[in-house]
């Protein structure tokens, strides 16, 4: 289980999956769904199994997520800020042309 | 100087170059009961056969090239008989789209004088006929003209399918060998490389952008020069194209792949360095792609580029290769600058080469293709 | 026009911020470019704003980080930009980069990478599932956010292992389990080169100050482990492995997997440097000049990914570097430079006791063929195996048969393996298997921020 060390309080609050997630500035998009003991952030794009974060550090590429309606963001490299609208990132919807 | 080992000594035809064209002619010689070689400077696929854009297409091409384009397409709908492999090759409509009344009209005028020729495999799509084959083309795009069971196969495994299959049959390939130098000796030609000289009665140029050096030590100096066309992939979108699609005004080749991702080049160029190998690629021109590909298609604002790559590719000034015999030496026989859209054509060249090779003559005419065809002072 | 600058520093780790401070002090034009919002790299991360309390749990060595980024933050002549991600380098180093989401270049003098070391893939059964990390993800956790996991296994070998447990005891939540994957017997054939470490002891003392805390704390380690499997469905619910002869199953919902660290090649590979395999690192490195210039001309690299040797030696290359294209610029030889050299070569001598006793394990290095080694595009071990049998020699035929490499992370993860694969299975060298060719965009680049650049070079929109 996630624990924070230190005593601030969360002031930047997001959404994932439509979920209300509070964060702490300074945090990414991955730290905050950490410390929420969110784990799966996408379906993988071959056979749709989980995956969740994995070197925090901007190298696998496996913390991909739907930001604002951008796929393809890395949820390590990106900032929280308030109101941002996260989405798990699976490869099967469908497009509307 | 070293002859090189008994298996490789005066096989009937030696080729220089494993790219589609090498290795098609490799098979189709090899099924005529010749016994053959293969050198390849780097490895088989390493170039433009490995990494262009996989459109096998008879749309748009040079009136010349149309009939060995049309005979191709027959022999690619058989390929996994040739090959026992599919190769990633599957029919889908190539299609190019016009984006104003002017561009459509130049279309229909193509595929008239085509039909005069006797060919009605390009066909002229309205407005609607392009919304029901491409649902997320962009409003402003008024027609198209396709050819609807053209198709796209995976170049490296293709190029390497016809490699295997040649080698089933017997044909001896050797990667890493450069060819350096012919000289006639004896009724055959004594071929220097990198690693020891071979021998052949016939040889087959088809190195691609390095086909001139050797032209030009037979004296028969051609103007060549190497090129690196730009592509791209993007990670996985969902299914939204099964065709190919290109553009009438600006260059474009546009494909999904069926695993989703996106692939698109056509005619944007880097700087090709063939005596290094390397190309490079330039995002200033590569951008030019990626605004085409958005206004034709707008879903594309929201891809993410993966990779760009591009591979040394040999073009000639007019745009179509140099296909046939040589017009000085018995026994020497060229195919190589495909301009950036020979990979179609290769199974039906290799099969044409290996005939030639075989039997000194074809039915097919190659006039427009003979390596004289240039001023020479084009060839400086 | 394009801006030309003397020095552009790809990474301000270690490595990137001294020799932006370096070459800054000696007048050159100077860019830092970095992907993170801080200065820092991964082994400072997150240094300016760590709390009292991450400071102590992270201890002495990372809080010394802090006085190198002040000094950066001081340099009045570094054009530091955070936040940059480095997409390509065209021809003549012209850099281009992405920032707030659009993108421009930057033409090179001088190009210093400082992009550092990322983890060496560890490819076992189960490492795809949620709840499996790197250890260094979760030391990055505890950097920047204060982040630590209860009840954790962590597994594998290396110094950052013991270091990231020893943190976790200091931060409350000891390891629920240490599961190292040393074979028995290897420190015993580690004892040459422990004479050679002497001289740099004081790594020594610290290791095994770290080692002893984490055995007070009561943390279970289990030695000399292998067959190492992840289970779980959905995410990891446990970890399974053998010890001692003993089979054993420890319940778990998080696992962070450590063996070394190893140079990120990316963009020394993109440039077409010269790499060797160092076969006591078990990885490729750039060849470097005494002064670490690559060679491309004008291209130098500072820190570990050069080679690994850590952050104090990271340090000492950047000024080395700084102080070297200063002197190449005209000015002057700074005394400095022959010092560097000298203290570099004695920080080295801890490196080869180290390498041989934490040498990647056996499953690292020879996954199962049941393994997944490419996360992306999920592609086994075995795969990879019958590509070769049909013929692919190297990793970018390989990839062109089975996708391996052509995923998101663009093969970060899987082409160490991919080429140790290889080499076993072919018969053949790493140096001659060889590596991907790195093609750009060096992180994946959103199409419409292409189609908006407009980097003012020729060839550009208004000449094509």
């Amino acid at each position: 289980m996630p624990k924070r060390i230190d005593p601030d309080t969360e002031t930047v609050t997001f959404t994932f999956e439509g979920q209300i997630i509070r964060a702490r500035p300074g945090d990414t998009v991955a730290s905050a769904l950490a410390a929420s003991g969110i784990r799966h952030l996408r379906d993988s794009a071959v056979s749709g199994e989980p995956r969740g974060i994995f070197c925090m550090m901007g190298a696998c590429f496996d913390c991909l997520v739907e930001v604002n309606g951008q796929p393809n963001r890395q949820a390590c490299m990106t900032p929280v800020s308030q109101d941002l609208a996260v989405n798990r990132q699976n490869g099967g919807v469908e497009v509307k042309v | 100087m070293t002859i090189v080992p008994a298996r490789h000594t005066t096989p009937d035809l030696l080729i220089i170059g494993g790219g589609i064209h090498g290795c098609a002619a490799a098979l189709f010689a090899a099924k005529r009961g010749m016994s053959v070689t293969v050198i390849e400077k780097d490895s088989v696929a390493r170039h433009a056969s490995g990494v262009n854009a996989g459109g096998v297409r008879r749309l748009g091409r040079d009136f010349a090239e149309v009939p060995i384009s049309v005979r191709s397409m027959q022999i690619w709908h058989d390929i996994p008989d040739l090959l026992g492999e599919d190769c990633g090759f599957q029919i889908a409509p190539q299609i190019k789209l016009a984006e104003n009344e002017d561009e459509l009209a130049s279309l229909r005028k193509r595929a008239d004088d085509l039909a005069m020729l006797g060919f009605e495999h390009e066909v002229v799509l309205d407005r609607s006929r392009v919304r029901e084959l491409l649902p997320a083309v962009a409003d402003h795009v008024v027609g198209g003209l396709a050819c609807l069971d053209d198709g796209f196969a995976q170049p490296f495994w293709t190029t390497t399918a016809f490699r295997r299959k040649a080698e089933h049959l017997g044909a001896v390939f050797v990667e890493g060998v450069r060819a350096e130098r012919l000289v006639r000796e004896a009724g055959d030609w004594i071929v220097a490389t990198s690693a020891g000289s071979y021998r052949a009665p016939k040889v087959l140029i088809s190195c691609g952008a390095w086909s001139g050096i050797l032209a030009a030590q037979l004296d028969e100096p051609v103007p060549v020069h190497a090129i690196a066309p730009l592509m791209l992939v993007t990670s996985r979108l969902p299914a939204f194209c099964n065709a190919v699609v290109g553009a009438t005004g600006r260059p474009l080749s546009f494909k999904q792949m069926p695993n989703g991702t996106v692939v698109i080049g056509g005619g944007r160029r880097g700087i090709a360095e063939p005596a290094s190998n390397r190309s490079e690629i330039l995002f200033s021109q590569l951008r030019l792609t990626a605004d085409t590909a958005i206004s034709l298609f707008p879903i594309m604002a929201s891809a993410t580029i993966i990779r760009t790559w591009s591979g040394i590719e040999g073009c000639m000034p007019d745009e179509i290769p140099v296909i046939g015999a040589s017009r000085k030496h018995e026994g020497i026989f060229y195919s190589f600058g495909y301009s950036a859209h020979g990979f179609q054509l290769g199974p039906a060249v290799g099969e044409l080469m290996a005939e030639l090779a075989s039997t000194g003559s074809t039915q097919t005419d190659l006039s427009k293709f003979s390596i004289d065809r240039f001023p020479s002072n084009q060839c400086q | 026009m394009t801006r030309l600058k003397d020095v552009v520093i790809i990474g301000a780790g270690p490595a990137g911020m001294a020799c932006a401070v370096e070459a800054a002090a000696k007048g050159l034009s100077t860019v830092v470019l970095d992907e993170n919002p801080q200065p820092g790299g991964q082994v400072y991360r997150a240094i300016e704003s760590a709390s009292e309390n991450r400071l102590r749990v992270l201890g002495h060595d990372y809080a010394r980080g802090r006085e190198l980024a002040s000094e950066f933050r001081q340099s009045s002549g570094v054009d530091y930009h955070p936040g940059s991600t480095v997409w390509n380098i065209g021809p003549d180093r012209l850099v281009e980069f992405s920032r707030d989401g659009k993108s421009s270049a930057i033409r090179a003098s001088h190009l210093v990478v400082a992009t550092g070391a990322i983890e060496r893939p560890c490819p076992l059964p189960g490492w795809t599932l949620p709840g499996v990390t790197t250890a260094g993800a979760l030391q990055i956790l505890l950097k920047t956010s204060g982040i630590t996991y209860q009840d954790t296994v962590l597994t594998g070998s290396g110094p950052l292992l013991w270091l990231l447990a020893a943190q976790m005891v200091d931060a409350g939540s000891p390891p629920k389990a240490i599961v190292e994957t040393v074979p028995r017997g290897r420190l015993f054939n580690a004892l040459p080169e422990l004479m050679t470490a002497l001289g740099a002891r004081e790594y020594l003392l610290k290791g095994m100050s770290m080692i002893r805390k984490v055995k007070r704390a009561g943390v279970r380690i289990h030695v000399g482990a292998d067959d190492i499997a992840i289970e779980g469905s959905g995410a990891v619910s446990a970890i399974r492995f053998r010890s001692k002869g003993t089979e054993h199953r420890i319940a778990t919902d998080a696992v962070a997997l450590h063996q070394g660290v190893v140079p990120n090649q990316q963009v020394t590979r993109l440039l077409g440097c010269r790499h060797f395999w160092d076969d006591s690192q078990k990885c490729f490195r750039p060849k470097l000049s005494e002064d670490r210039e690559t060679s491309c001309a004008h291209v130098y690299v500072a820190g570990d990914g050069g080679g690994i040797e850590g952050a104090k030696s990271a340090e000492m290359q950047g000024r080395l570097v700084g102080l070297a294209i200063a002197e190449k610029e005209g000015h002057g030889t700074d005394p400095r430079i022959s010092e560097l050299r000298l203290t570099l070569k004695r920080e080295a001598h801890v490196r080869p006791f180290l390498e041989k006793l934490y040498a990647p394990s056996r499953q690292i290095l020879h996954p199962d063929d049941a393994t997944v080694i490419c996360r992306c595009e999920e592609v086994t071990a075995g795969s990879v195996r019958e590509a070769v049998t049909q013929g692919a020699p190297g990793p970018n035929q390989v990839k062109s048969f089975l996708r391996t490499g052509m995923g998101p992370c663009q093969g970060r993860i899987c082409g160490l393996v991919v080429t140790s694969v290889i080499s076993e299975s072919g018969g053949k060298s790493p140096d001659d298997v060889d590596y991907y060719r790195i093609r750009p965009p060096l992180k994946p680049l959103p199409l419409a921020e292409l189609a908006d650049y407009s980097a003012d070079i020729p060839g550009s929109r208004d000449t094509a």
